[in-house]
């Protein structure tokens, strides 16, 4: 018991005072990107034609934020001059387009399906669903729980079961051989329901995009309202999106 | 040994020097290696150039890592039948190239996908069903018997996979781990014609996400080897830095886990909020708490610099006392222990039989480590680790970790001193693979061995690219361990070897 009270004393309060106040994550860390828009063409094209994951248009100087996985390679290899990733967690968006952007998103709070927020704005219970995750969107979710994030105190939790929740929250290029489970997963949700895409595998497959596998994008199997892209998203992005769209 | 031969880890050796065995001669080479003191590393097949099937081992006995070879015919006796420690590589085989080893005593499917050469299904399947498919699940008969099925999607935020228990009571007599779920085809993604070699690192990486450094260094190491790609010094310590960073991480988190699965919830708590600090240590270097992006091959993306490194010695400094203090009480509690102790257990002998590896094998006093029989990066000067309790228990399982923590936080500060600066290699990379060449790359990721092997055909291009992740020995251990215990047990099991459901899958 001695124990339990003296590490109590040492570990303190932790939670952070996100949304009230402000938070910085260090300045490393890859969120929201620009594209800058005088950047040399030929520059912008060799950046488009080198990215991992093809989620460039240099035609159109915007990135898709649903297939980038913020891996940062255009930004070193244009030296900043195409593209710079800002520290800006707040990704979220309501519509699969407005991650097609240059450097700015849409105010997620302003969104048109008013009716989740009156009726999941006091309390929201969603079922995780991993679909062909790697376990890190997982994780960066289930954290989301500890004490520093405290998803709870905001009226949010992952239930056990479906029938137990407002909505999905689905993680992972959708496998193949998990479509049957997201399906009947998504049934077993009373509705009305909400479907949330969490990571670039669920928006478009990620890392995984081409492969015969994954199903790829889980707009095509189920209407998608909330998408938060990232690999994986930082807990920060969820708690932001769900913060904005359900409050 | 003229039938094997020796190779060195992460060094390229031409494909011509494998040997090329008939199978009967492979068969008892491989076997009599494995049944002395030997242990499989990888065992796959792969079509050449000629479309002709091929059957690849590597085997390892200490610190000596060998690979040989033979053909391979649409049917053989099988060697599982002979030797536990091929069990799920004959069935990964029989899946992915439609060959079928005779006399394998539980010829099931892994993943639930076609093979990859058009031929008849092994198991009977034609995949309009879905998954697990035509296969029946091991069951025991009796009045008293009852079958507990749980999953695919389980109760909290974790990957999916199906457990089938048959037991009497509470007592579980056999525990059945169907995984495939998460299949998304990363190896024939890896292999695929024509992509530019950029976009593997990415893929790598997220094989198996909490694992995005053990693997990512994997494949790094086997560009390197083929490319013929130098690393400096500096970036190796920083990769080294990195792979134990995701150790401490997540051997903290699932200490807080096992305390909540006991119920006893100080430690759940703080180990959650100190495991979040580990990813935020792997941030400040990667600018991704996963530390994607860091790894890439000929050194690292990022720069690690003097700012980089005060950081992250302040905060290990700033953390170790807590972390000692949470384990003390998560390690004296007696509530804890009274669940802990004689849990779970797997006996040496069975462990050794099964081939596991990573803490779940050195819980059971299978001491080895990677790091130390096949040293990569800078753990040449990393001094061993070593554990006090090898009972094979739930105990052992997380003692083992706890001392693994401590001994990489020991082990940061002293790579952190050296005072490299690791200047990042040019992004994107441009290199070429040697032709008709083969590579392996193993490395102690915080579950265990995860290894890669690269083949190469005449043009450089990638002709087979295997990936396996420990959880692929692994799964079998926790499935033993569940044997004659309560099935209330099995969160806690199961939380002990925390396993990969994607590494596994692939």
């Amino acid at each position: 018991m001695l124990k339990v009270i003296q590490n109590r004393r040492e570990q303190g309060y932790r939670t952070t005072k996100y949304p009230e106040e402000p938070i910085n994550l260090y300045s490393r860390y890859r969120g929201l990107p620009t594209v800058h828009q005088d950047c040399d063409q030929e520059l912008a094209h060799r950046c488009a034609e080198d990215c991992p994951q093809q989620a460039i248009d240099a035609d159109r100087m915007i990135i898709d934020l649903g297939r980038c996985t913020f891996c940062g390679q255009c930004e070193i290899q244009s030296d900043g001059k195409f593209v710079t990733f800002s520290n800006n967690f707040e990704l979220g968006t309501t519509t699969r387009e407005a991650l097609l952007t240059s450097g700015s998103l849409p105010a997620l709070a302003e969104h048109s399906k008013k009716h989740f927020k009156s009726l999941f704005g006091r309390s929201l219970q969603l079922r995780q669903i991993s679909a062909g995750g790697c376990n890190s969107c997982e994780a960066d979710t289930n954290v989301l729980g500890t004490p520093f994030f405290d998803l709870q105190r905001f009226g949010i939790d992952f239930v056990a079961s479906p029938r137990h929740a407002d909505g999905i929250h689905v993680t992972g290029p959708i496998s193949n051989n998990m479509k049957a489970a997201v399906l009947s997963t998504w049934e077993a949700v009373p509705a009305p329901k909400v479907v949330i895409a969490s990571g670039c595998c669920s928006i478009s497959g990620g890392p995984f995009y081409g492969s015969k596998d994954i199903v790829g994008d889980l707009n095509s199997l189920i209407p998608v309202d909330l998408y938060i892209p990232g690999c994986p998203p930082h807990p920060l992005t969820t708690l932001h999106a769900l913060l904005q769209f359900f409050k | 040994m003229d039938n094997l031969l020796l190779i060195q880890n992460g060094q390229a050796v031409s494909r011509n020097d494998i040997p090329d065995l008939n199978f009967s001669v492979f068969q008892q080479v491989v076997l009599e290696f494995v049944l002395r003191d030997g242990f499989v590393v990888q065992f796959f097949a792969y079509e050449n150039e000629q479309g002709a099937l091929k059957l690849l081992a590597v085997l390892r006995s200490g610190v000596n890592l060998y690979v040989t070879g033979c053909s391979l015919a649409d049917e053989y006796p099988s060697l599982t039948s002979e030797c536990e420690k091929f069990h799920m590589f004959e069935r990964e085989v029989a899946e992915q190239f439609g060959v079928r080893p005779k006399d394998h005593p539980w010829l099931k499917m892994v993943r639930y996908h076609e093979n990859y050469r058009g031929k008849e299904d092994v198991f009977g399947n034609d995949y309009s069903q879905d998954i697990p498919g035509n296969y029946p699940y091991f069951t025991v008969e009796g009045d008293a018997i009852h079958e507990v099925a749980v999953g695919p999607v389980h109760a909290g935020i974790i990957e999916p996979g199906h457990f089938r228990f048959q037991c009497a009571g509470e007592e579980v007599f056999s525990l059945e781990i169907q995984l495939g779920y998460q299949h998304r085809g990363a190896e024939k993604l890896l292999e695929q014609a024509g992509q530019p070699l950029l976009r593997l690192p990415v893929i790598a990486e997220s094989i198996a996400g909490d694992t995005a450094i053990g693997h990512s260094l994997c494949h790094s190491q086997a560009i390197e080897a083929l490319a013929g790609l130098e690393v400096d010094e500096g970036s190796k310590i920083v990769r080294t830095i990195a792979l134990e960073l995701e150790r401490i991480a997540n051997h903290i988190g699932d200490l807080g886990a096992l305390s909540g699965d006991v119920a006893f919830n100080p430690p759940l708590n703080y180990f959650g909020r100190i495991r979040g600090e580990f990813l935020n240590l792997t941030l400040i270097m990667a600018g991704n708490r996963f530390g994607k992006g860091l790894v890439r091959p000929g050194g690292i993306a990022f720069p690690v610099l003097e700012e980089q490194r005060r950081i992250m010695l302040e905060k290990i400094t700033d953390e170790t006392p807590g972390i000692t203090n949470v384990c003390d009480l998560l390690f004296s509690a007696h509530t804890v222990l009274a669940r802990f102790d004689h849990t779970g257990t797997v006996s040496h002998s069975v462990a050794e039989k099964l081939g596991l590896v990573g803490y779940a094998g050195r819980a059971c006093g299978l001491a080895y480590d990677a790091r130390i029989n096949f040293p990569t990066e800078a753990y040449d000067s990393v001094q061993a680790n070593s554990n006090q309790r090898t009972t094979g228990d739930v105990y052992s399982r997380a003692n083992v970790r706890r001392e693994e923590i401590m001994h990489s936080l020991r082990a940061i500060p002293e790579l952190l001193v050296k005072g490299v600066d690791a200047e990042p290699v040019p992004v994107p990379g441009s290199y070429t693979l040697a032709p008709d060449s083969f590579v392996v790359t193993v490395n102690e990721a915080w579950r265990g061995e995860v290894s890669h092997c690269l083949l190469t055909d005449k043009d450089g291009a990638i002709l087979r690219y295997k990936v396996k992740d420990p959880s692929f020995h692994n799964w079998t251990g926790l499935a033993m361990s569940l044997r004659n215990q309560g099935i209330s047990d099995f969160p806690l099991c199961n939380k002990s070897f925390n396993l990969s459901y994607c590494g596994f899958d692939l």
